[in-house]
């Protein structure tokens, strides 16, 4: 027998014997619960009107030590970005997501802009999540053609693009999203990577550093409109 | 690794000796149960979404064939590869084939319990290929060549100038004379040896915080980033995940995701949480080319089939090691294998055999603390005494006690000379306890006089002095 026939095999003895079970029921029950996804129980603070889940979205976001700053549109992203950057003397070499490409960079705003996947060295990354979850002020950032995974990950400093109209209540609510504009389809992408705060670690003397293989620093421009 | 929990004994006695290592322990198990505690307070809803976590995985655990076969089929149609292993042998085989195939020399880690289970980098090492652990406190006992001493933070034992020392040692192209007094000094070094791993490896190894039926994924939580990095960059991506790690729908996971961070580190929520399914899709910019995903079983169906099968609710938060009294005087490496704490208490056994860790389930106070805070309400305690008792029936050392009961016994059916030899006995302990009051050292009974005094006895049995007492009162 091969391992895979051992292994479910062994499984079912363990369990009771499988069909006799009423592996069909539960079967049925599970395809129910796909073609209608319940939630579990989902907390308070999961929930609220979007006024209230905004504060909490950055309440929650900046107590995981991210920065948040308010754009008016997408045609303030250049500026936002120039102003952060130079607050912390930071270096002005920019690799955008290819999502983010009708963003208008002005001529000389002194800041060089390209897009694609990030490189080792690439000092700063720019890309953009398709939700905040307000509940511990999380970005959703999902991968794809227009939205390299490695933007969020090599650069040592990662800003993200957040409109606040994406912000949701819960984890589930993330994953509404998904299925509603998957319409039915498979909606997973290769990864979605939730990102809280920028990366760290307490493994020397259990004292917190920050960007220990991921950004050290997050910064979230939370876009108020469509545009200016 | 190579388990050394038969030998529990000699192990905690070296580590009771071990100054820095109580001090490590004593601020760790205050700092992170603090932490618990306080994120929990923030989330009324806790206990309730333990509940919710306990109905998920007993589904699951039911229904495990079931659910098993579904992740397959949806992994497998997102274009993952799923290797099915009955045992840690066959899935470092697996393991080291995708390696051979992928014509890997370099292989990053991201930190995965499942990979000590099977100790697959001794055995990659072996055959010519170099696994380099990126989680940082593996990184760190990795180069000293040591196992780690706690499931969540493995360097805990060591302190920054251990490290660095260890550094200086390793990074030998590296300037001598640089200062690394500071962690951040320490990290960052780190971060730029790792970097130039990420980016050379041919194959990123992980294991899986959970599996998901509906969509075929992985779910892979850390801190650092460093899993991301290793699932993103080499060109194969292997995920090695025993088959408990199953849960029905992203909307489970969500209510798992909620008790994970909170238990283990006292977060909300870690830093980063991934949802890998399948490798990269055409015209994606970055992600492996192939992913392939180990299923094992290494003794999880046995479990499921017994009286431990609560045990595989276990989400591996670490929660238990970090309220336990045990495991607070003696640390992680005395439990002798991957697994420490209570919860290694009763994976060890349950998993290596009882014979492999006699001692493990004595190693309680029976405090009840561990299933207290476990999210997944295991009940700890219960599993350790039935441990117990199963030695007790096939002579393990708990079995041992048994000939003292016995001497104990016989008095006990004779109450006259139960009274007249205890009696007896409490006035000699009683004259050669002297002045002390405490004896350091009785014949016969170093086990317990080895690490603490035995307080001497006053002079008089209880009996006589509740029978004055009877006397005195009307
Ligand atoms: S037994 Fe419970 S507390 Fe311990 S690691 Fe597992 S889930 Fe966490």
């Amino acid at each position: 027998m091969s391992a895979r026939d051992d292994i479910l095999s062994a499984v079912r003895l363990a369990t009771g014997g499988g069909a006799a079970l009423g592996r069909s029921a539960v079967a049925r029950a599970f395809d129910e619960r796909l073609a209608k996804p319940t939630a579990n129980l989902i907390p308070e603070r999961g929930k609220g009107t979007p006024a209230e889940l905004l504060v909490r979205f950055i309440a929650e976001s900046e107590a995981a030590a991210a920065t948040v700053a308010r754009v008016a549109g997408r045609s303030g992203i250049p500026a936002a970005v120039a102003d952060y950057l130079a607050a912390h003397g930071l270096p002005r070499r920019v690799r955008a997501a290819p999502a983010l490409k009708d963003v208008p960079w002005p001529e000389g705003i002194g800041i060089a802009v390209d897009y694609g996947k990030a490189d080792a060295d690439t000092p700063v990354g720019l890309s953009c999540a398709v939700s905040g979850i307000a509940e511990t002020g999380t970005l959703v950032l999902p991968s794809g053609p227009a939205t390299p995974t490695t933007l969020n990950y090599l650069p040592d400093v990662h800003i993200v693009v957040l409109e606040t109209a994406s912000i949701v209540g819960s984890y589930e609510d993330a994953w509404s999203r998904f299925r509603e504009e998957a319409a039915g389809g498979d909606f997973m992408p290769r990864t979605v990577n939730w990102i809280t705060g920028p990366s760290r670690s307490a493994d020397i003397e259990l004292i917190l550093l920050l960007g220990v293989h991921g950004p050290r620093r997050l910064h979230i421009l939370l876009l108020d409109g469509q545009d200016a | 690794m190579d388990a050394t929990s038969h030998r529990f004994r000699d192990n905690a006695r070296h580590a009771l000796a071990n100054g820095r290592l109580k001090e490590s322990l004593a601020s760790f198990t205050k700092t992170f149960p603090e932490k618990r505690q306080k994120v929990i307070d923030r989330l009324p809803e806790f206990d309730a979404l333990r509940d919710e976590g306990v109905r998920i995985k007993n589904h699951v655990l039911a229904n495990l064939d079931f659910y098993l076969e579904r992740f397959e089929a949806k992994a497998t149609a997102a274009g993952a590869q799923i290797h099915w292993c009955r045992d840690a042998a066959e899935a470092r085989e697996t393991v080291l084939s995708i390696c051979r195939a992928a014509g890997a020399r370099t292989v990053t880690k991201s930190k995965s319990m499942i990979g000590e289970e099977i100790a697959i980098n001794e055995f990659l090492e072996s055959n010519g290929v170099r696994p380099v652990e990126t989680d940082l406190g593996e990184y760190i006992i990795q180069v000293r060549g040591e196992s780690p001493s706690h499931i969540l933070v493995p360097a805990i034992h060591l302190k920054g100038p251990d490290i660095a020392q260890t550094f200086r040692e390793k990074h030998t192209a590296l300037p001598p004379g640089r200062a690394l007094d500071e962690p951040e000094a320490i990290l960052r070094e780190a971060r730029t040896v790792l970097r130039g791993e990420f980016l050379a490896a041919d194959v990123g190894l992980t294991g899986a915080n959970m599996l998901v039926a509906e969509t075929g994924s992985i779910v892979v939580v850390t801190n650092e980033g460093n899993a991301d990095l290793v699932m993103s960059l080499p060109k194969v991506h292997v995920a090695v995940a025993s088959l408990e790690k199953v849960v029905p729908t992203l909307e489970d996971a969500a209510t798992i995701l909620r008790l994970l961070a909170r238990s283990a580190t006292g977060q909300d929520i870690t830093a980063y949480t991934t949802f890998a399914t399948g490798p990269k899709r055409p015209g994606d910019p970055d992600g492996p080319d192939e992913f392939h995903i180990v299923l094992l079983d290494n003794g999880r169906t046995a479990m499921l089939g017994g009286e431990f099968r609560d045990m595989l609710r276990c989400i591996r938060c670490g929660a238990c090691l970090n309220h336990c009294p045990v495991y607070a005087g003696i640390g992680g490496h005395a439990y002798g294998w991957v697994y420490s704490g209570p919860m290694g208490s009763v994976l060890t056994p349950s998993l290596l055999g009882a014979h492999q860790a006699d001692d493990l389930p004595n190693a309680s106070t029976f405090c009840g603390k561990c299933e207290q805070v476990c999210p997944m309400r295991i009940p700890l305690p219960t599993m350790m005494r039935h441990l117990r008792e199963r030695q007790f029936t096939t002579g393990g050392p708990a079995a041992k006690g048994r000939g003292a009961l016995k001497v104990w016994a016989f008095f006990a059916r004779r109450p006259a000379l139960y009274r007249r030899a205890t009696a007896l006995a409490i006035g000699a302990l009683a004259f050669l306890g002297g002045g002390r009051g405490r004896f350091r050292r009785l014949p016969l009974t170093s086990a317990w006089t080895g690490p603490r005094d035995l307080p001497a006895p006053q002079g008089r049995t209880f009996q006589a002095l509740w029978a004055e007492r009877r006397r005195r009162k009307p």
